[in-house]
């Protein structure tokens, strides 16, 4: 049995009194345990709209109209808040994006680290306290005894990050999602923060799935992907092999996108055009506005997700012979 | 900042804050109070009276006039009340303690119906309740103070006999000479209409800061965080979102020190209630110039020992030690 | 920024909006018209006759026909003492404000563009202010002017008196509106522009800054108003403000206040009613201005 799978998963917000409109507009991801997932986007894709809606946490006036999130055989969106929050934080932990609004200013790191532990196990404080300390050696914070007193303001960006990882780590998690966790961070010590996360997973053996925009990490950190595009799944497959093969016209462009896959010297590539808000989507697929390969029935119809791309003119052999 | 750099500094500015005021009371002793008045009548020829001016020091220069003036404040001398023929500083003394428990009270109330209102309205924000009371705090802060004492008094004290409405009703002295009214039955019944009144701007003021504060903190990533890290929904709501509202709380709080002290004047007015704002009023229709200066000075020195006590509860729950006002 | 078109259709859509819109127009409009409407004219010594005090509304018996919402204790209409006292607490409450508005938008303008120690001196001075209170500083400022002066004195400029009061003591909220608007344009391109181009400071602030700060100013104006119709209503309620021979609604109030435990509530309430009512209309108008302005202004965040 998979760890997380994650079945035709809608979120709606209202637009006006009755109208509605579709940030996710069903997707489905599987899960196993241990293994590593990237989910890949433009902003406004859906991308954390999925992650929160996986703990049914999606803002207010959001919420998730259609779908499950069976997590180890559970379903998460039929459970009571009761039950839901034995889990959250608990067996699956959340890294935010931008760890200077992550934790609150005015509780100290020692306080948002114990809370945690006590909200899940029947344990004293000196525990928790001794269990925070620990989990704050393990992601290198220098001299973690004394920073339990610390509050959030009194920490650099990177050290923060390393504050949420390790509150994540809290309770020795079945899986962790990660939300751009090196997004908002300087570029110097993103690389740092993402091996950290790494090797923290693979160590004990905790699946991932890991949301960014950067197909570079991805390709470094995980085993499987998923393309977003407009509130829903494009592509998904083994990492490598979308690397490698890309299918879907939009993956292609991701990935000639890279700087790494330009030539020295010549000019970056850029997908024309720019992603359509969800609020005001073209028929069919909604890629096709900026797709060289669209014909009329990419227009009329949105293509069903088949051999893991939803495309009607997906690339095969030639997509390689075309670069 | 550190904890003694901040309190060096609201020394000082309490330090100018109460030059100040005690320039103005000179000045008006100075232009306003004529000591001979006191001392002499009409007989005295105006020779007599440059003598006793001299003697008296009227004639020295300003500053010697003013060092003179600080000199006997600082013990507490501030002259004596023309009305009462007693020492200005303790006429307003004895009513400290009746206006003191009017605003003990209303703070009591306030805080007790501002809190859980505003932290049920930002919660149940749709609800029809939360959108009831949202309605009624604007109608709330649109009746001037004296209004609300006026309705008070005329329906629940005329109108249906409920409550008493004038005055303090039985007190009980302390060892200190403390009179209180809170510990007798018919002292407590006197208090309950003038505290309702006094609160009742400033309870729906509370009501939509802490609505809006609350609001804005629920949205944010360090709420979100704290519910994906399972925590029980009041801990979330009252560690995690209210501790954040608590600062703009605290600040506002601040500057309300001043209007409520002011709003005091007004309902000791209505209710005839013996304290130190209905004093000054009679001072003022008197012409009781020390009693004034008293009065002036009195409130200058609440207004900065309260002050300090707010920015110092500021400083405990704000790890940043930020200063109000010195954020930009 | 929206277009009038625009915010004509939202005013036009918001039915609170509309109505106290309409309270408002109906009042000032009633005030501005008073020595033609009001059956009598309560300055004229000569049409008063106390033996017409204290008769009740003209519906209640014992009520007079002249005397629609009944008289006061002087024998004065109250319909027509309402009439001119809206007036008075309008033009106490506009005046103050213009007075407000002028210093507190100069002091804003210069201590945000010129920034450094004239700012943080304004601004820490501003705090202090705020926290005095301007009730509490009017309160004090007119006693003392009352201990001073003669009471013809005082009544001849109370509502000069009034007014410089009010607009003095509550410029710090439009000095730091003003500011925080200033700080936010003064890094803008065409603020720039004209620096390079030459044009002297003073010449930068007001042709090229001010106008863009005029929304928030509009915004705050409004509640203003209501505010220092308040102040000034709880200053004559002390007898520190307008005198009873020439009323505001807070004199009006302050006069009756006696006589309603002996049953003349009708000296008290109509005044009280047409006092909270316009009070009321100004902070609605004033909130709906606010939300469709420029929603990052709030009330008590100041």
């Amino acid at each position: 049995m998979a760890l997380l799978d994650v079945k035709d998963l809608h979120v709606a917000f209202p637009r006006g009194k009755k109208d509605e409109v579709e940030a996710l507009r069903g997707v489905d991801l599987t899960l196993e345990k241990g293994q590593r997932l990237g989910v890949v986007g433009e902003s406004g894709a859906g991308k954390s709209m999925l992650a929160f809606a996986i703990l049914n946490l999606v803002a207010d006036p959001g919420r998730v109209t259609k779908g499950s999130v069976v997590f180890d055989g559970q379903n998460l969106l039929t459970m009571s808040d009761r039950q839901i929050r034995r889990i959250r934080g608990n067996r699956i932990s959340m890294i935010f994006q931008d760890p200077m609004v992550t934790l609150n200013p005015v509780l100290s790191i020692g306080t948002q680290m114990i809370e945690t532990l006590k909200a899940h196990r029947n344990i004293s404080t000196r525990e928790a306290h001794r269990l925070s300390v620990e989990k704050l050696n393990l992601v290198a914070i220098p001299s973690a005894e004394s920073r339990m007193d610390a509050y959030p303001h009194e920490l650099s960006g990177g050290l923060r990050q390393r504050v949420v990882i390790a509150i994540a780590l809290l309770t020795d998690p079945e899986l962790i999602i990660a939300d751009e966790p090196t997004t908002a961070l300087d570029v110097t010590i993103q690389a740092e923060i993402m091996s950290l996360i790494l090797t923290l997973c693979r160590e004990n053996d905790v699946a991932l799935i890991l949301i960014t925009h950067d197909l570079g990490v991805v390709a470094e950190v995980t085993e499987r992907l998923m393309i977003m595009y407009a509130g829903k799944c494009v592509e998904t497959g083994r990492t490598r092999d979308i690397i490698d093969a890309p299918k879907h016209p939009y993956a292609v462009g991701l990935l000639k996108a890279l700087p790494q896959n330009s030539t020295r010297g010549a000019k970056l590539y850029q997908i024309p055009g720019s992603m359509p808000p969800i609020t005001n989507l073209p028929s069919g697929c909604p890629y096709h506005p900026r797709c060289e390969r669209a014909t009329d029935e990419c227009r009329a119809a949105m293509p069903p997700l088949e051999n893991g791309v939803a495309c009607f003119h997906p690339m095969h052999e030639d997509a390689e012979a075309a670069q | 900042m550190h904890i003694i750099a901040f309190l060096i500094r609201r020394a000082i500015q309490a330090v100018i804050v109460m030059f100040v005021i005690s320039l103005i009371g000179f000045s008006i002793q100075d232009n306003l109070g004529d000591p001979l008045r006191e001392l002499v009548g009409q007989s005295v020829s105006e020779a007599e009276r440059e003598v006793m001016r001299d003697d008296l020091g009227l004639n020295d220069p300003f500053l010697v006039q003013y060092g003179r003036f600080l000199g006997k404040a600082v013990q507490g001398d501030l002259g004596n009340s023309y009305f009462f023929k007693r020492p200005a500083l303790d006429v307003i003394m004895d009513k400290f303690p009746a206006t003191f428990e009017l605003v003990l009270g209303s703070v009591f109330i306030f805080l007790a119906l501002s809190i859980p209102g505003g932290i049920y309205c930002a919660i149940n924000h749709e609800r029809w309740l939360a959108k009831t009371i949202m309605t009624a705090s604007i109608i709330g802060i649109s009746v001037p103070v004296f209004l609300t004492a006026i309705l008070l008094v005329w329906l629940f004290g005329v109108e249906l006999g409920w409550l008493p409405a004038f005055g303090r009703g039985d007190t009980i002295t302390l060892p200190w000479g403390w009179d209180t009214g809170f510990l007798t039955a018919d002292g407590l019944a006197h208090l309950i209409l003038p505290c309702i009144a006094l609160s009742s701007i400033m309870l729906p003021l509370f009501i939509r800061l802490i609505r809006a504060e609350m609001m804005e903190a629920m949205g944010t990533d360090y709420v979100r965080f704290a519910k994906a890290k399972g925590l029980s929904t009041p801990r979330v709501r009252y560690v995690h979102a209210f501790r954040n509202t608590l600062l703009p709380v605290v600040t506002v709080g601040g500057l309300m020190i001043g209007t409520l002290i002011a709003y005091t004047i007004l309902t000791e007015t209505v209710f005839q209630w013996p304290g130190m704002g209905f004093l000054f009023l009679e001072a003022v229709n008197r012409v009781d110039t020390p009693l004034i200066i008293a009065y002036i000075i009195v409130v200058g020195l609440i207004f900065v020992v309260v002050n300090t006590i707010v920015d110092f509860i500021y400083t405990l729950i704000n790890p940043m030690v930020k200063l109000p006002g010195a954020k930009s | 920024m929206i277009t009038w078109r625009g915010f004509l259709k939202r005013f036009l859509s918001d039915p609170v909006a509309v109505g106290a819109g309409i309270v408002l127009l109906i009042l000032v409009v009633m005030a501005a018209l008073a020595p033609w409407i009001a059956p009598q004219n309560p300055y004229d010594l000569l049409q008063l006759n106390i033996m017409d005090s204290e008769l009740p509304p003209s519906w209640r018996t014992g009520g007079d026909e002249r005397y629609w919402l009944g008289t006061d204790t002087q024998g004065r209409g109250v319909f027509s003492t309402i009439l001119y006292g809206t007036g008075i607490s309008l033009l106490i409450g506009i005046g103050a404000v213009i007075v407000q508005g002028i210093l507190g938008v100069s002091i804003g303008l210069w201590a945000g563009y010129r920034g450094g120690w004239v700012d943080s001196f304004l601004m820490r001075l501003a705090d202090i202010q705020m926290s005095l209170s301007t009730l509490m500083i009017a309160i004090i400022a007119l006693a003392l002017f009352q201990t001073a002066f003669d009471a013809n004195i005082y009544a001849d400029y109370a509502i000069i008196m009034l007014i410089v009061i009010i607009g003095v003591a509550e410029w710090p909220k439009f000095a730091r509106t003003v500011r925080s608007s200033v700080l936010g344009e003064k890094n803008k391109e065409y603020v720039d522009a004209a620096r390079v181009i030459g044009l002297p400071a003073r010449k930068v602030m007001w042709i090229h800054i001010l106008p863009n700060t005029l929304t928030p100013v509009l915004v705050i104006s409004t509640i203003q108003v209501a505010e220092a119709i308040m102040t000034e209503a709880a200053l004559s309620f002390l007898g520190l403000g307008m005198p009873v021979d020439k009323p505001s609604l807070g004199s009006l109030i302050r006069s009756g206040f006696e006589f309603i435990f002996s049953g003349s509530w009708w000296i008290t309430l109509y005044p009280a009613i047409v006092l909270v009512a316009l009070v009321l209309a100004l902070n609605l108008l004033g909130d709906w201005l606010r939300d469709t302005l420029n929603p990052k202004l709030r009330r008590g965040d100041d």
